[in-house]
Order: structure tokens, then C-alpha cells, then sequence
């Protein structure tokens, strides 16, 4: 990538764009010196001094470099800040060391991209995949709890839409009727017990993420934690979920797992019961349990007008 | 009577910053306060808790919205999403007016979550401009524009930071936001006379003041709102008073925030300043 000099007055857009990019660079960088300065150098090996000094005007106090380190540490603090606060269960799996270089790692990938820190999280999942070398050996734990915090994230704000009740379905031909689920409702597959493991976490820890209209002079300060023994393996399905305005989550059977996944991707209710109970075991009274499954799911208010894409 | 032009408001008298910490408190106790100023992107989603306790405000208190990423310095075009969520939101709490800063906060969409100071030019001021009025046109509620604390300086500016400020207001025929602490810092920071800046800003402009505290390193201020606020502020307050009446005026901490019953102890202090420089005439 070549990097643009600094125009040397700003008379256009295109200058201030070129400005911009240029101090954008030198912010987003990771820092160095347990994060209090600027990298040494500009992305290209450049000197960063140099770099920084066809912008930014030093004074008495501060040199050039100086005075966009207070941008950048406020920018990584605030950025890292939110990381720790979305997913406590992964920074306790990985440690409080590990996680940091992790969550730097990622955040100097895949820089924010959406005018709210709540989307933050929404690619350490494919982060977490082709860069295992960040969670390794815990990549498989990793992956598991970061896609539950990822999907509470996801159940405390997403839109609830008007739900349809067990009457609005009955009479309805299986063989055509589509349903819609809420938008907040996440269903995932996992091998680890992460629910259990978050539960321990939140028990363990509280936090509280900060506004974003002041500057942050100081980075993520969590105590010493006490360590959690690691969740254990095990096979689960989860439905991760909102009640009122709190974010729930229950253990689902694999059968519902693959019933609701199957509604979520558009399939009818006919054909989302045959994938469901494909391999399901001949000996359960299977109707008795789908009966359940809705009823339960409609009196949750799961369920609503299917929208069209 | 309004104070000024854009200040169809002075009945709002002191604000108070709506913050988690508080929401149980003020809920549960209605405690008597003018108006809650919100952080627009806090409510800007599309569903759970945050909308249920603004709506639990909203049957209590007046709300004005303050919004801390429409980013009207950046180069890159206003973001369409983000303005139709906001104006969404603007119908739900019938916000008089909307505040949003005067600086940058993103390039080739990389957010950077902050406040950045933008280069003092012609061309910024206009281009500025312009998107203050594409934004206030979409939002058809009145716009004022805050001034933001600064760290750093560019080579390329051209002018003051209070002639652009004033540059871009008169452009985009819109409101001031006048952060005084804001501009407390960044007079501390880039050396300049704060009162001249007071003094040289179009006053029929100010719409709503800001006070806060902020930090004091040996090298810089910085503008972390985790403090009362201090002396220097209110003199300048009062200053701005004086020159633009009877304002709306609010007190923003953010960080180690104490109870709420502190926060707005300390925000009625304005009041003392406010019944001897800028009384409501009747
Ligand atoms: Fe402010």
C-alpha cells in the first residue's frame, strides 16, 4: 500500500481526505511500550516522527508524535476497552496477557467498521478461524464462548417484532406455513459447556462500558481475577435469547436445535420437522415433544410474521 | 422571551447527562430535573433495554439528544443508516433541537470512536458546512454544533479555531453548542486566550452551553469529565452568559461518575451564575 503524503494545505476535499487517511494511519496503529507510544515507524518503515511531523504542529510541551499518541491511546484504550467488556468469558479463557494481545491482534485487523462500538465484536469469529495462532491451544474453547458472548451481544438489542401466539398458528397447512423468528433470538451448536463457564465469569466479575464523547487517559484496568477451571467438553445446543429486556439463554435438544435453524433459514414447518428429526431417536414420543417445543417457543414470543428478504 | 435566535429554549434551564449508573435511581425516585440530555447513539438501536428506559424517561422528562458520531468534519459523506436510525430516534423523544461536534471521526470507513480536530481552511469550513445543513434538512430539527478539545494542532490551519467555528455556524445557518470546558482545554493545550474565543463567536448562535471538568497532566489537559467543574470553567461560563443570555446549559461526567444526586448538585451551580449574569427578563 502506498501511503499518501500530507498535502500541504488543505484547499479541497480531497486534501482533507488525504489528511485524514494520513492521521488515521498513525492512530490506528497498534502502540508500543505497553501501550503508551507510538510505533517507531510508519507503516512502510518510514520514521514515524517524520511522518507525523508534515501534520501535526509540536509545541513547547509535546512534540508531534506526542500529541497524536493522546489520540491514539484514547482510540486503542476505548476500542480495547469494549472488547473486555463484550467478552469477559474469552478473556478468562485465554488470561488477561493472552486476550490483550489477542484483542490487538484483532482490533489492528479488522478496525471498527460501524459508527457503534456495539459492533465491534461481529468478525472475531472468522478472526478467531483463520488466525488460530492467537487462541492456540484454547482455539476450540475460544471460538465456542466468543460466539455466546457474540450472541448476547446480539439478544440485548436486536428488534423484537410483534410476536404471533399459538392461536395465530392454528389451522395453518404445515406443508406452506413459514415463520418468522426475532430478530434477537441466536441459536448456536458448541462442544464446550460455555454457558456454565459464562456463569462463572459473571459471578466472578462486573463491568460497565464507558461513554463515548469524553477521552480516555487510562487503559482496561480489570484486578486479578481469580481462575476459572476451563468449561468442560460437551455437546450442547443453545438459545441464546431476550425476555422483557434481559438476555437469557437454555439448553435446547439437538432435534429443536435443528428445527428452529431450519424455520430461521426460511424452510416450512413441514420441512423443517423432517430435517429436524432425521436421526432422531425412534423410541422418543417425538409429536409430544414438538408440541412442546412450539408452545414453549410461542408462549417466548419467538416466533413472528416471517419478513420476506 | 428566547435569550437569542437560535435559543427558542430558554425555559430549559439546567441539564443533567443521562448515564447507566443513574437509571435505577432516577426511575425509581422522579427526582425534579429541567431536562436529560441523552447520547443519541446509546438509543440509536432497535430494541431491548435502552429503549424501555427512554421511554420510562421520556413519560417523566424532557430529553434533548446529543450525539457524538454524525462526524460533520469528515471528509467521507454523512452515513445515510446512521442518520435514518437518528431520525427515528429524533421522533421518539422529540428532541428540540440536536447537538453533534465539530470534527472528524472516520476515513474510508474506520471508525475511531473519537472526537478529531479538524484542519482550520476555507474549504473545510464550507465543506463542513454544507453536510451541517444536508443533516439538519434530512433531520428537520434544529442543529447545534459543539466545539471539541483538542490535543493537537495542524500545519495546515489557516485560521482560529473560533473563526472556523463561527465560519461553519454562519454558513450553515445553525446553533452553537458551546462547551466551555472544551474550550478551557484547548486553550490550555494550543496556548490561546479562552475569553477571546467567547468573545469572537457569533452569540445569537448559542443554543445550549456545556460544562465538565477535565484533567491536568504536566505536558496537556485532557477532557475526561471526571471531575467537578473547575474554576476556570465557570468564569468562562459566566462570560458566555453574559454575552448570549439565558442559556440551556448541562453538566456532562462520565467517568467515576458519584451518585446522581452529586452530579446534579453540581450542575445547579450554574444557576448561581446564571441569576446574576443572565437573568430571564420577564
Ligand atoms: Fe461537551
Amino acid at each position: 500500500m502506498s501511503t499518501p503524503l500530507c498535502p500541504p494545505s488543505i484547499d479541497s476535499v480531497e486534501d482533507l481526505r488525504q489528511l485524514q487517511r494520513l492521521m488515521g494511519v498513525a492512530m490506528y496503529r497498534p502502540l508500543v511500550n505497553d501501550d503508551e507510544e507510538l510505533a517507531p515507524e510508519w507503516t512502510d518503515g518510514r520514521p514515524m516522527a517524520e511522518m507525523v511531523g508534515e501534520f501535526i504542529r509540536p509545541n513547547d510541551r509535546l512534540t508531534s508524535e506526542e500529541r497524536l499518541a493522546i489520540y491514539s491511546r484514547s482510540y486503542w484504550f476505548r476500542i480495547l476497552d469494549c472488547l473486555y467488556d463484550d467478552f469477559p468469558g474469552l478473556r478468562s479463557v485465554l488470561g488477561a496477557k493472552k486476550f490483550h494481545a489477542f484483542a490487538r491482534a484483532y482490533l489492528a485487523s479488522c478496525p471498527s467498521s460501524s459508527w457503534t462500538l456495539r459492533n465491534l465484536g461481529n468478525r472475531i469469529l472468522p478472526f478467531i478461524d483463520q488466525h488460530p495462532e492467537w487462541t492456540a491451544p484454547r482455539t476450540a474453547i475460544a471460538r465456542d464462548i466468543a460466539h455466546f458472548e457474540w450472541a448476547q451481544v446480539l439478544a440485548f438489542d436486536e428488534a423484537r417484532n410483534e410476536p404471533l401466539h399459538g392461536d395465530d398458528l392454528l389451522g395453518s397447512n404445515p406443508d406452506e406455513l413459514r415463520l418468522g423468528l426475532q430478530p434477537y433470538l441466536v441459536f448456536l451448536e458448541v462442544n464446550y459447556a460455555v454457558d456454565d463457564y459464562f456463569m462463572a465469569v459473571r459471578n466472578r466479575d462486573s463491568g460497565m462500558r464507558a461513554e463515548a464523547s469524553n477521552t480516555l487517559d487510562h487503559a482496561p484496568v480489570r484486578a486479578a481475577v481469580r481462575r476459572l477451571a476451563l468449561p468442560k467438553k460437551q455437546k450442547l445446543w443453545l438459545a441464546v435469547h431476550r425476555c422483557d429486556t434481559d438476555v437469557y439463554f437454555k439448553r435446547i435438544t439437538r432435534e429443536a436445535f435443528l428445527l428452529f435453524t431450519a424455520l430461521q433459514r426460511g424452510q416450512t414447518v413441514s420441512a423443517a420437522l423432517e430435517i429436524a428429526l432425521q436421526q432422531a431417536d425412534p423410541g422418543e414420543d417425538w409429536a409430544k415433544l414438538v408440541k412442546e417445543w412450539f408452545e414453549n417457543a410461542a408462549t417466548l414470543g419467538w416466533f413472528c410474521a416471517r419478513r420476506e428478504p | 422571551m428566547p435569550a437569542n435566535k437560535f435559543n427558542n429554549f430558554t425555559d430549559y434551564g439546567i441539564g443533567v447527562g443521562l448515564r447507566v449508573p443513574h437509571y435505577a435511581h432516577i426511575l425509581d425516585k422522579k427526582p425534579v430535573v429541567d431536562w436529560f440530555e441523552i447520547i443519541s447513539e446509546n438509543f440509536m438501536v432497535d430494541g431491548g433495554r435502552p429503549l424501555k428506559v427512554l421511554d420510562q424517561i421520556l413519560e417523566q422528562y424532557r430529553v434533548v439528544q446529543h450525539g457524538v458520531s454524525m462526524y460533520f468534519g469528515n471528509a467521507d459523506p454523512l452515513n445515510k443508516e446512521h442518520l435514518k436510525k437518528l431520525k427515528r430516534l429524533v421522533k421518539r423523544t422529540n428532541t428540540p433541537w440536536l447537538s453533534d461536534h465539530l470534527c472528524w471521526g472516520s476515513v474510508d470507513g474506520s471508525y475511531s470512536h473519537d472526537l478529531l480536530p479538524m484542519p482550520y481552511t476555507m474549504a473545510v469550513a464550507k465543506h463542513t458546512a454544507e453536510k451541517v445543513r444536508q443533516a439538519q434538512d434530512f433531520l428537520e430539527v434544529p442543529i447545534c454544533v459543539e466545539n471539541v478539545s483538542s490535543y493537537a494542532e495542524f500545519h495546515q490551519s489557516k485560521m482560529t479555531e473560533w473563526e472556523f467555528l463561527s465560519e461553519v455556524v454562519e454558513r450553515a445557518d445553525c446553533g452553537m453548542l458551546l462547551d466551555v470546558n472544551n474550550i478551557y482545554v484547548s486553550s490550555q493545550n494550543h496556548e490561546f486566550d479562552p475569553f477571546e474565543y467567547v468573545r469572537n463567536v457569533p452569540h445569537h448562535r448559542i443554543g445550549q452551553i456545556h460544562v465538565a471538568g477535565h484533567t491536568r497532566y504536566p505536558t496537556h489537559l485532557l477532557d475526561t469529565h471526571d471531575h467537578p467543574v473547575p474554576d476556570p470553567v465557570w468564569d468562562l461560563y459566566a462570560e458566555t452568559i453574559k454575552l448570549g443570555g439565558h442559556t440551556a446549559t448541562l453538566l456532562e461526567w462520565d467517568d467515576r461518575i458519584p451518585s446522581f444526586d452529586e452530579v446534579h448538585a453540581e450542575a445547579l451551580k450554574a444557576n448561581r451564575f446564571l441569576h446574576e449574569h443572565a437573568p430571564v427578563s420577564a
